[in-house]
């Protein structure tokens, strides 16, 4: 019987071959063109963000009111000058670091609340469960600018009110995702291996079942990301967030929609950089989506 | 309760167990009375079909069945003399995977996807142990040396899709092994999911185990062949109760119970298919638990029933010591 258990350096060479999780991660990642593109822009605009002092041309706040609206190419404007002569480049630069920030702080918010109620209402189930998702029920009837809204013209209308504002209207989807993934991984034979082994509910919560979710959740972080600044641009634009002299590109926008049929290239190039780093995230989340979907590999 | 408290040779005693799961159909009684115990050292087998009550029996003990929908109406079951039902939660967690480990029928689902199986391992040696992490994970794979894995250091750093059906046997059988005074392994069907050879591997590796490392099995199964093999005492139940209890020798040369008459006769491997008869299978099919009436559940498929087996459950009836048989007819037919 002994012999039959020792095929061992067969066994080993056949595990060699498998591929470790990190390069088929990569190699689904290379076979997909949409999310290499939305990689390259997430990461062109992390690191426009990460070093905008050093690549910005000019200060973004300082005015030049000789060089107002002048067009781009001008005077070292690469995409020429704002209303007040302020250099758009430099505060469209600045800007991706605001929306960065927005971006990631509010998704944050969103995913440690979103995460733990989710985790403990799937888990625990029964009244606790019903309770909770009537809740979020009754937030998700909200349109979700309106919520977001309410909630800035109950805190008052800047920028950390905006991204606290996205956090929470973001909140739901999440609980509802990670309940389901919850409930469905609780049933697996592993949870109860690992209780029959002593572990509390606390440890299987976070520590055996939430791995194990951790799929679906990074896909809509990444996509909430995206949202999350095209709703901070939309409440800047409102004129709920971001306050002047901010470089935000919704307040760019809104500032300058006057100016539209004059001086195009004020609320067109800060709409296009919303428009690319929104792209970005979408792209990447949705081929993040099919790199961890087994079922849409081919 | 005292005699066998006394008794240190007993390990654990299971009295009158009655488990019923409250469902919106109503009430399934899915264990009714089961009596037994387990002695130190000893291998029980758990034997009869799907649904017949001896997975909960055995979850019942570390308290592992989903409450609701399931309860543990009656009985007392007796770890070195603890009655484990009184117990909270807390402490009941304190036997899981400490004094009473478990493995189980699916190797392939039975352990987490995103860890590695060594990490998987050292885990229960830091909540147990409270080892610290390099210790912890050089004990991990000690104990995938243990149980055979080839290269355990290379393997430890395997996710469990990395590897076959056997080996995730294995690594989950190292993994019940980690607790630190293993009294009792429960293994509800440790090699239904697996093929032959690996089976009789898994099985031998068990016994081998447990003679280095002083415990007693649980063995539930449905598989007459790994009784055959493995166990020293056998416990039949069916349709939640207990109808034959034997010594492995006994049972197979002088079963009692019209059941276990039909368990073994549907035995492929039973002398009396070396001709070309076909294959015997019991008639019928297991009664509803939720409709189950009071007598002999076996009743209705019984080819010796008579009006005395719709009256009442039968009593026990001990046949020679240590082997008794829940049936009206007492062993007397024909």
């Amino acid at each position: 019987m002994s012999e039959n258990i020792m095929p061992a350096e067969k066994l080993q060479e056949t595990m060699d071959k498998e591929p470790g999780r990190v390069q088929e991660a990569l190699h689904q990642l290379r076979k997909n063109k949409g999310a290499i593109a939305g990689l390259v822009i997430i990461i062109l605009f992390l690191m426009t963000a990460l070093l905008a002092p050093v690549i910005a041309p000019h200060d973004p706040l300082e005015q030049n009111i000789s060089l107002r609206k002048s067009a781009p190419l001008t005077e070292g404007y690469i995409l020429g000058a704002d209303d007040l002569g302020r250099d758009l480049l430099s505060r469209i630069i600045y800007g991706g670091r605001i929306s960065m920030i927005i971006g990631v702080v509010s998704v944050g918010i969103a995913l440690v609340f979103g995460i733990l109620i989710g985790v403990i209402s799937g888990y625990y189930g029964g009244w606790l469960d019903r309770i909770v998702m009537r809740l979020i029920d009754i937030m998700l009837a909200f349109p979700y600018v309106l919520l977001t809204i309410v909630i800035v013209a109950i805190l008052g209308p800047s920028l950390t009110n905006a991204m606290i504002a996205i956090g929470i209207s973001q909140i739901p989807q999440y609980v509802r995702m990670v309940r389901a993934s919850v409930l469905a991984e609780k049933e697996a034979d592993y949870v109860t291996a690992e209780r029959s082994l002593g572990a509390s509910d606390l440890e299987l919560m976070f520590r055996s079942i939430l791995p194990n979710c951790l799929a679906p959740i990074s896909v809509q972080a990444t996509l909430g990301v995206g949202e999350a600044i095209l709703s901070s641009a939309a409440l800047s634009f409102l004129g709920l967030g971001a306050q002047p002299p901010t470089p935000e590109w919704g307040l760019m926008i809104a500032s300058s929609r006057e100016f539209i049929t004059t001086a195009w290239w004020i609320v067109t190039f800060p709409g296009i950089a919303t428009l690319l780093a929104v792209l970005g995230f979408n792209l990447f989340g949705d081929g993040l989506r099919d790199m961890l979907d087994p079922k849409l590999r081919d | 309760m005292t005699e066998k408290m006394n008794n240190d040779e007993i390990l654990l005693s299971i009295k009158d167990l009655e488990v019923n799961f409250y469902t919106y159909r109503g009430i399934v009684q899915a264990v009714r009375s089961v009596s037994f115990d387990i002695k130190k050292g000893e291998t029980l087998a758990l034997v009869g079909e799907s649904g017949c009550g001896k997975s909960v029996t055995a979850h019942s003990i570390n308290q592992l069945i989903p409450m609701p929908p399931g309860k543990i109406d009656n009985g007392e079951i007796f770890f070195e003399g603890k009655d484990l039902l009184k117990l909270s939660e807390k402490e009941i967690r304190a036997y899981r995977g400490d004094r009473i480990s478990m493995i189980f029928q699916e190797p392939m689902t039975s352990l987490n996807p995103v860890f590695q199986i060594g990490e998987q391992i050292a885990d229960v040696f830091r909540t147990h142990h409270g080892l610290k992490k390099d210790e912890s994970w050089e004990r991990a794979v000690k104990l995938l040396e243990l149980v055979k894995i080839p290269s355990p250091e290379k393997q430890a750093r395997s996710y469990p899709h990395q590897l076959s059906g056997g080996m995730r046997q294995r690594a989950m059988i190292a993994m019940a092994l980690a607790s630190p005074n293993p009294g009792l392994m429960i293994a509800d069907e440790p090699t239904t999911a697996l093929d032959v050879t690996i089976q009789a591997q898994i099985l031998r590796l068990l016994a081998e185990l447990k003679t280095e490392i002083e415990m007693s099995v649980l063995l539930i199964t449905h598989d007459m062949g790994v009784v055959a093999e493995t166990a020293d005492r056998v416990v039949v139940m069916y349709a939640g109760r207990k109808v034959e209890e034997a010594d492995v020798n006994d049972l197979f040369e002088n079963p009692r119970h019209p059941y276990t008459l039909g368990l073994l006769n549907s035995l492929p491997s039973n002398e009396k298919y070396r001709g070309e008869k076909r294959l015997e299978a019991i008639k019928g099919q297991v009664p509803d638990l939720l409709t189950i009436k009071g007598w002999c559940p076996f009743e209705n498929r019984c080819e010796y029933a008579t009006d005395i087996c719709r009256q009442s459950f039968p009593e026990r009836t001990e046949l020679s010591p240590g082997h008794s048989i829940w049936c009206h007819l007492e062993g007397k037919y024909e």
